[in-house]
């Protein structure tokens, strides 16, 4: 659950019922007699609307031109309704879509809920050594491959040059420094410093790295949110907002974070390659040039941003897997990757990509390529994907007041204990 | 049809005869009697039963099965991965296990779902109560004659009108913290941003807040209504012997609204207790799970988390369930014992 959670909370109402009796994207015949490619591919993207979902749609239609007699649809489903929207689909059986854009969270547990079919030995992998090995990690379950690698991300601080600026103040480094800066750019100009959202914990993350925790430790089978760095974290974020360095929302946030940024009211945010295209469409950044990104800043002990990204992922009840198959082939290639990136400044994840011209000097993408590198990456178990339920009531809880840090940080403990069984 | 009618009419009342005749000297073999009045109701009621069976068919299968469904799956641990799943090639059998009555014990001891229940029942009655206040002041403002009246009337449905989400969104933008026009009216006057939907309690005024928005219009037609069959020639009476407003008010509209506001109060309690979009649509249940009601819990439980809990959200159904039966139970028998036939 990392982006626009409360976006279309009238989708996911409708979801049930669209689900339980809508009509099922009829996939139609595999094969003609030659051995062409034919029938409908339906795919479900989760990319923002209005920026970056227009790209998509064009380069998915361009599967059309090689295979013709293919008819492929485009859907885009919001990222905050997609997991439940397809596991309804995929549970019930009907309604789901032939390839989906799969969260590396989300995968894992997909997988395990047997909704993916297995690629490994089919053509929607090639040329599997070019992945970038970190994206191929979320891929993987039990010994198959389940998905593709299709965007690598990570999170920066967004800032606007023009307010630090007029404050005078340059980009924090720290969280400390992050509350002396919020609070130049408060004296100076008025507005806040930073917006931290506040309903959804994908966004504390980097904070809970900075003070040398993380969620779980899988390893060793340890449940970790909630040993003293786990606490301290929390305290942190707490902090920021009490101290008046961030404001936080616990229903649209990030409604509120991106139109507060874009109208220059707010001066940071925390936030990842995928915002890059919104953000440039908002007033204050009508000079490209007036974004900047930085590292997030650094805990007490270290600094480090959570490796995000997205897989397309075949469902296994797919009536048309061979064209689902080439379609995630063609939506992950080089030439496609090599599109995305220079049209929407996100990432690839074959490695043959960054060195191709449009890409090597796009500014976006080689501000986040050393970031990814050394970006946190979470454990790839089917639970990964349950994690942040739990966490995000005690994270608003602990934001609005109605927890301490301590407590919060004990009870989401509990409940990863609960979820995790056998777990420290 | 007549005569059908009239025969199964006239063959009830023997059998409401026999009956009586039975008790009277406590003989007849009672398995007996059973199965010959079985076979007797059959005979001839047969035609009865007949129209009576698509309908109980229809029931059974819209209510019925998802109800029986619902109180087996809260007996067992069924969640999203252990369910039976069949996936193109991949089939899973399900593999959940029966555990009585263990998820009731862990709902009903465990603290969460008495929290729940705590302010689900603060919603409920501060939602009914406002409402229906509001509702019978304004129904008795509308019931007089003044000017504009069914312009009012009009204004005064026109919640009800909107399509319960569409209104629930809009007040939804209404109470947004940085760019909602509540805020933004606020500012005008120079008062700080109001965290109408982020701070706790605040979250659970504006919840209750719009639920009364919605709930008035019904409360106000309801009553109105009402207010419409008291004939007025009581009030002309009682204010020839020198009754004041209160009076009147008090002895004769009150009274004579009665019918109407026991049922009223007892369908609007029933549907706010499980008033699901509202909250769903404006919080999510949030800030953390400071306004989750029971309903948006158990979807919570059934939708929201993963593995999806299906056993802990049936369980908080049926309990749902039963609190509701038990309410209307209770407050039928309170009724009747205040002397009314309901």
């Amino acid at each position: 659950m990392r982006r626009g959670i409360t976006a279309t909370a009238l989708a996911a109402t409708l979801a049930l019922a669209a689900t339980a009796c809508g009509s099922e994207g009829d996939s139609g015949s595999d094969k003609s007699s030659g051995g062409e490619l034919s029938g409908t591919v339906t795919w479900w993207d989760t990319s923002t609307v209005g920026s970056e979902d227009k790209v998509f749609k064009q380069l998915a239609e361009g599967f059309e031109k090689k295979h013709p007699k293919v008819d492929v649809t485009y859907v885009n489903v919001p990222f905050g309704d997609a997991q439940n929207k397809f596991k309804n689909a995929a549970q019930s059986g009907s309604g789901a879509p032939d390839v989906i854009r799969s969260e590396v969270a989300w995968t894992p547990e997909f997988a395990d809920l047997g909704y993916l079919a297995p690629l490994d030995g089919t053509p929607a992998l090639k040329n599997e050594k070019d992945f970038l090995a970190q994206a191929a990690a979320s891929t993987k379950y039990d010994g198959k491959t389940y998905a593709v690698p299709q965007v690598i991300d990570s999170m920066g601080i967004f800032y606007n040059k023009k307010i630090f600026k007029d404050a005078g103040v340059e980009v924090p480094t720290t969280v400390d420094e992050l509350k002396t800066v919020s609070k130049k750019i408060k004296d100076k100009t008025g507005k806040t410093g930073l917006y931290l959202r506040g309903d959804d914990a994908y966004w504390f993350l980097s904070f809970l790295y900075g003070e040398g925790g993380n969620l779980v430790d899988a390893t060793n089978k340890t449940v970790t949110v909630d040993n003293p760095a786990g606490v301290k974290a929390m305290t942190v974020v707490k902090d920021l907002v009490d101290s008046g360095a961030a404001k936080t929302d616990a229903t649209d946030g990030w409604e509120n974070m991106q139109s507060a940024f874009k109208d220059g009211d707010v001066a940071m945010i925390i936030n990842g390659p995928w915002a890059v295209a919104d953000t440039y469409g908002g007033a204050q950044f009508k000079d490209k040039a007036n974004l900047g990104i930085a590292p997030v800043p650094a805990g007490s002990v270290a600094q480090g941003a959570p490796q995000g990204g997205h897989n397309l992922a075949v469902y296994a009840g797919s009536k048309n897997l061979d064209a689902s198959y080439a379609f995630t082939e063609y939506m992950t290639s080089a030439e496609s990757q090599a599109k995305v990136a220079e049209g929407l400044s996100l990432l690839p994840t074959r490695t043959s990509v960054y060195s191709q011209p449009g890409v090597a000097d796009n500014e976006i993408v080689g501000f986040f390529k050393p970031v990814v590198d050394k970006a946190v990456e979470r454990p790839w178990i089917p639970e990964t994907g349950s994690l942040f339920a739990p966490l995000v009531t005690e994270y608003t809880k602990v934001l609005t007041g109605q927890s301490t840090p301590d407590k919060g940080a004990q009870d989401t403990g509990d409940a990863y204990r609960k979820l995790l069984k056998g777990w420290k | 049809m007549a005569v059908h009618t009239s025969q199964s009419v006239a063959s009830a009342a023997g059998d409401d005869l026999a009956r009586g005749r039975g008790r009277g000297t406590g003989k007849a073999p009672g398995g007996l009697r059973v199965s010959t009045r079985l076979r007797r109701g059959v005979s001839t009621h047969w035609y009865a039963w007949a129209m009576v069976a698509p309908v109980v068919a229809v029931i059974g299968v819209i209510i019925g099965y998802p109800l029986v469904r619902g109180i087996y799956l809260s007996l067992t641990n069924a969640n999203e991965r252990n369910v039976e799943r069949s996936i193109g090639v991949n089939h899973l059998p399900a593999t959940y296990e029966f555990v009585g009555l263990d998820n009731y014990a862990d709902a009903l001891t465990g603290d969460q779902f008495l929290g729940t229940l705590g302010w689900t029942l603060v919603w409920t009655v501060s939602c009914v109560s406002v409402t229906f206040a509001l509702g019978l002041g304004l129904a008795n403002i509308l019931n007089r004659k003044i000017a504009g009246r069914s312009f009012y009337r009009m204004l005064l449905i026109l919640p009800w009108a909107v399509p319960g989400f569409v209104s629930v969104f809009a007040w939804r933008f209404l109470y947004n913290e940085d760019r909602g026009f509540l805020n933004k009216l606020l500012a005008g006057g120079g008062i700080d941003a109001v965290p109408w939907l982020n701070d706790p309690t605040m979250a659970k005024f504006s919840v209750i807040a719009v639920n009364i928005w919605l709930g008035v219009p019904f409360m106000m037609v309801a009553l109105l209504g009402g207010l419409q069959s008291i004939p007025g020639e009581m009030y002309e009476a009682a204010e020839m012997d020198g009754a004041n407003a209160w009076q009147r008010f008090r002895n004769i509209t009150l009274p004579g609204l009665r019918s109407v506001s026991t049922t009223v109060i007892l369908l609007s309690t029933i549907w706010t207790f499980n008033m699901f979009p509202v909250i769903f649509l404006l919080t999510r249940g949030g800030p953390g799970e400071a306004t989750q009601i029971l309903v948006t819990q158990a979807y919570k439980f059934s939708f929201e988390i993963s593995p999806r809990d299906y056993a802990q959200s049936s369980t908080w159904g049926v309990l749902i369930l039963v609190l509701l039966m038990l309410f209307a139970a209770v407050y039928r028998r309170v009724l009747r014992k205040q002397g009314d036939t309901w």
